[in-house]
């Protein structure tokens, strides 16, 4: 699995202060340890409550890429933000994210196609998130479908399926499981798969136990990314251990190690 | 309508490394050979690269092999009290690229070679001939862990490849190897998990070292689990293509010793009529061995009958020519 490090988030509010003051450190830390731990990309994500989205986001941009060569997802609502975002990342990005909604679909995958970054797509649209596998299913064909029309591969566009808390939604989990598989069966090549993996614990005790068992149930199930707390050991661990038994991995007695060490 | 030829991608390459250092890198080699570097299956040049011949290796005893079959006397009986003629011959007549030498006179069973005696048969052999060396010990580990810091240290500059490094047994040739800036032979009982675990503990003590490691898969005969092997190594290969770094590293067989322990190769003609001449069947016996283990990706091969090495080196003269399209 794609390990796409959640922590660099106004929602948190170490960030949030961070980013009001300019101060570098905070952004710097979290983009370091997260790379540390294993991170393949680090999303960056300006918050709800920036007052200047496009400024904001061209900062955490700048200062994460002073000590951190991976990736970057630029997370946000506000297009412009991430356009200017992508105008200053060194290496190729991934955009965070669009419904299938036309009007977005139209404006984000022109800007992908312009800078060669991948795209996580949402199944949902303007009727919200849908309750059933098959209509997430069909939602990520639209994606697919519209992203080929401008000219980008489904193997850059990453299918997030939507996962709810499972104490409030608890019956879209098996559709959500369900969304993974089939949607492999969209297109060749197939679309890859992202989850926001922290959503499906929201609100709940237990939050780091379900996190990493709804990883490793979605990877049995074919995920191919997920936004996570890269911080978070016992998670990774799991992730590991989950790759070994889906033989993406060669077994050896250090294998949760490797797999946690290999950026460092 | 054309068609469109499908071309496997891989994420990443095997490791290269050097043996022996010439004069001007602080050796008395007359060159050095690099191994490794594939950046594709074996011999798949269309879609990648296969940037360093592999190489043959012949075997030199501190000692008289009293346990090779016979017929190696003819061979080799003029030169063997001898391992600097013993090597000399070896290169200038049988064309090895490189020289192994065994000590296995240092066995407290067999002749207890002392640390001194050691070194000079090293010593003999690298005055002898220009050729990078590998330095293995008599196997048995109590007495090799004894010898490698002094040989290491005795050859400093050299960049020999000095074996074997085991999981139970790992630091003292590791160390000798780091403080001298050597290579290492990684060895695993055929089994792809200590493999990697031994490159990591390697690697662990010095993250130099990971770029100087040689994996030796232990292989067998054909016709004693030369599929088993030949599958570890598909294996390790496969995970260093695609990014595994602690699989990634250049990998060497001894062909010859496997080869001439099978009954195929050393029964007698008498004893076995219906299997054809003993020699021409023991050489078979190598050489097919060595084929198969080439079509594995190995990189070094330890052959042991000079014409098993000379078919095998026709077989290689084939398998590096560019098949790209």
């Amino acid at each position: 699995m794609i390990i796409i490090g959640e922590r660099i988030n106004g929602m948190f509010k170490d960030i949030a202060k961070a980013i009001k003051e300019k101060d570098k450190a905070p952004i710097q830390e979290w983009a370091r340890k997260q790379e540390q731990n294993g991170a393949h990309y680090l999303d960056l994500n300006v918050g709800p409550s920036s007052p200047n989205p496009v400024e904001a986001m061209k900062w955490l941009v700048e200062v994460t890429q002073e000590v951190s060569d991976l990736p970057l997802c630029l997370d946000s609502t506000k297009y412009d933000a991430i356009e200017e975002g992508l105008k200053l990342c060194k290496h190729p990005a991934m955009i965070n994210s669009v419904p299938a909604e036309m009007a977005k679909m139209e404006r984000v995958f022109t800007m992908a196609a312009e800078h060669g970054a991948e795209v996580v797509g949402l199944a949902m649209n303007e009727e919200g998130i849908p309750k059933d596998a098959d209509s997430r299913i069909a939602l990520a064909a639209e994606l697919v479908a519209t992203a080929d029309a401008f000219g980008i591969s489904p193997d850059m566009l990453y299918i997030d399926p939507l996962v709810l808390p499972c104490n409030v939604a608890q019956d879209h989990g098996k559709e959500v499981l369900r969304t993974l598989r089939e949607i492999k069966l969209i297109s060749d090549p197939a679309p890859k798969t992202v989850v926001g993996l922290s959503n499906v614990s929201q609100g709940t005790k237990n939050r780091e136990l379900i996190n990493r068992t709804f990883a490793v149930m979605a990877m049995a199930n074919g995920l191919d990314a997920g936004i996570v707390d890269a911080n978070d050991d016992e998670l990774m661990a799991a992730i590991a251990s989950a790759r070994i038994i889906l033989n993406m991995d060669i077994y050896c007695d250090s294998y949760v190690d490797v797999f946690m060490q290999r950026n460092r | 309508m054309a068609v469109e030829i499908l071309k496997e991608k891989y994420r990443s390459k095997v490791g290269e490394v050097v043996l022996g250092a010439t004069k001007d890198q602080g050796g008395t080699r007359s060159h050095t050979i690099t191994v490794g570097g594939e950046s594709a299956l074996p011999y798949l040049h269309f879609e990648g690269e296969i940037p360093n011949r592999p190489v043959l290796a012949l075997e030199v005893w501190d000692m008289v092999p009293e346990e090779w079959d016979p017929l190696f006397e003819k061979y080799y009986g003029d030169v063997w009290n001898d391992p600097g003629a013993w090597a000399r011959k070896c290169v200038e007549e049988y064309g090895a690229d490189l020289i192994q030498i065994r000590l296995k006179g240092a066995d407290p069973d067999l002749k207890d070679a002392s640390v001194e005696d050691c070194i000079a048969s090293v010593k003999k052999v690298l005055e002898a001939v220009g050729v990078p060396l590998i330095v293995v010990g008599c196997g048995k580990a109590e007495k090799d862990n004894l010898l490698y810091a002094p040989i290491a240290e005795a050859a400093a500059g050299e960049n020999l490849l000095i074996g074997v490094a085991e999981l139970e047994n790992y630091k003292a040739v590791t160390s000798a190897c780091m403080a001298n800036q050597h290579n290492i032979i990684a060895q695993s009982p055929i089994d792809i998990n200590i493999c990697k675990q031994l490159n990591i503990l390697i690697a662990e003590m010095s993250t130099a070292m990971a770029s100087r490691i040689i994996i030796d898969p232990t292989i067998a005969a054909l016709g004693y689990g030369i599929e088993y092997s030949y599958s570890i190594m598909e294996r390790a290969r496969n995970g260093a293509l695609q990014g595994d770094k602690m699989l990634a590293m250049p990998m060497i067989g001894n062909v010859g010793l496997e080869s001439w322990r099978a009954k195929e190769a050393n029964a007698s003609s008498e004893d076995e009529p219906g299997w054809g001449e003993q020699e021409e069947r023991g050489v078979l016996w190598e050489a097919t061995t060595a084929m198969a283990y080439l079509q594995s990706g190995i990189d070094i091969m330890v052959m042991r009958h000079p014409d098993a090495l000379k078919a095998i080196k026709a077989n290689i003269d084939d398998l590096i020519k560019d098949n790209s399209y």
